[in-house]
């Protein structure tokens, strides 16, 4: 019998990012208006200490998922498929270049990102406020959009949970990881 | 006397296009930099002072004699974004309304051997002084002298950023300080 659920490695992954993305996306959006403060340099500190795990995540998650095919989909019709497909590659890409443009922004607005005060990362631009204001820019529709693909996802999910009544949500849930 | 000093003067300027008693004292203004190195949450951040003046006259063959001041307008600061230029103008910062400008006046230049000198005097910054020493190095820069130097102040012997900015853990306390002063020269006259 095939697997019907996810590794519990990928289930666990997957929660912990979604965590991480709430909170990043949360986080980001209240820091950018907040006037320079002690708390303010912490907090976009840890924004990008916890944008830098999520990178690495995603590349450890990235690399498992390529070598552990998830189960495959309950019968549903072929555009649900290749919109299911579709959404997990954009999300893959977003994950990829959302953190990808926080740090060229931060070089480019004359910031490097020391991962939690100890590992530098190297400026891969230089200081331009220019590309910084573009990046920012970038960095924040980015956001956006990976935002508005998260609560179609989500919805999704709960849709197949409460209408179609499939094991599509479950398969990715924590708490069920012991039944198999 | 008198004329003891015409006759020094005198061969000083002609020695002057040849080799030493040359007096470097004209400040270069566009060929100078004075820029310093902040830490914030331990990340190395450049800023440096647009606007400053230094008034000076070394001559390499008596640099005790040296003496240097340099006087800096703190409103042209860039302290790396927007966001601290803004906030430095304020009363934690530099509190630049009562404090528009630091100086720094020497007391004493003495040499460490070859190119290298020390540099001591007394730095004023927010109405508070204090005794600062700061190596530096002479070079000849083209018919120019060059001198480069460091040094690291804690501002809050300065009350530089007080009230919750005293937390030095999210903008260190130690501030490096790097000016690069070019001089031109002009014949000793004494």
């Amino acid at each position: 019998m095939p697997d019907t659920r996810y590794t519990l490695t990928a289930i666990v992954l997957h929660w912990l990012m979604a965590l991480l993305l709430v909170g990043l996306f949360t986080v980001g959006l209240y820091m950018s208006d907040l006037p320079l403060s002690p708390q303010k340099l912490k907090i976009y500190s840890w924004h990008k200490w916890a944008g830098v795990t999520a990178f690495t995540l995603v590349l450890i998650r990235l690399t498992w998922r390529i070598g552990h095919r998830p189960p495959a989909l309950p019968a549903m019709p072929g555009w649900q498929k290749a919109a299911a497909h579709g959404m997990h590659h954009l999300l893959y890409l977003l994950m990829i270049i959302i953190p990808l443009s926080g740090w060229l922004m931060s070089s480019a607005k004359g910031f490097q990102t020391v991962y939690f005060g100890v590992l530098p990362l190297p400026d891969l631009v230089h200081k331009n406020k220019e590309l910084g204001d573009l990046l920012k820019t970038v960095h924040a529709s980015l956001n956006y959009g990976l935002a508005a693909l998260v609560v179609a996802h989500f919805g999704a999910a709960l849709k197949h949970h409460l209408l179609d009544r499939d094991d599509v949500l479950s398969r990715m849930l924590p708490f069920l990881a012991g039944s198999r | 006397m008198i004329t003891l000093r015409l006759i020094l003067a005198a061969l000083a300027f002609a020695a002057a296009a040849s080799v030493s008693a040359v007096e470097y004292n004209q400040f270069l203004a566009d060929k100078s930099t004075l820029s310093f190195v902040s830490r914030q949450m331990g990340v190395a951040i450049d800023g440096r002072f647009r606007k400053f003046v230094a008034t000076l006259a070394f001559d390499p063959a008596r640099p005790t004699a040296a003496r240097a001041r340099l006087d800096l307008d703190l409103a042209s600061i860039d302290a790396g974004s927007q966001d601290a230029d803004d906030e430095v103008v304020g009363k934690p910062w530099f509190n630049l309304k009562a404090f528009p400008t630091a100086s720094f006046v020497s007391s004493a230049i003495r040499p460490l051997g070859g190119d290298k000198f020390e540099l001591a005097g007394k730095l004023t910054i927010k109405g508070k002084t204090q005794e600062i020493s700061a190596p530096f190095t002479f070079r000849q820069d083209g018919s120019n002298a060059a001198f480069d130097g460091a040094f690291t102040l804690k501002r809050l012997d300065f009350g530089v950023g007080d009230g919750v900015w005293s937390d030095v853990s999210t903008v260190a306390n130690e501030v490096q300080i790097k000016f690069h002063i070019v001089a031109a020269p002009v014949a000793a006259r004494k």
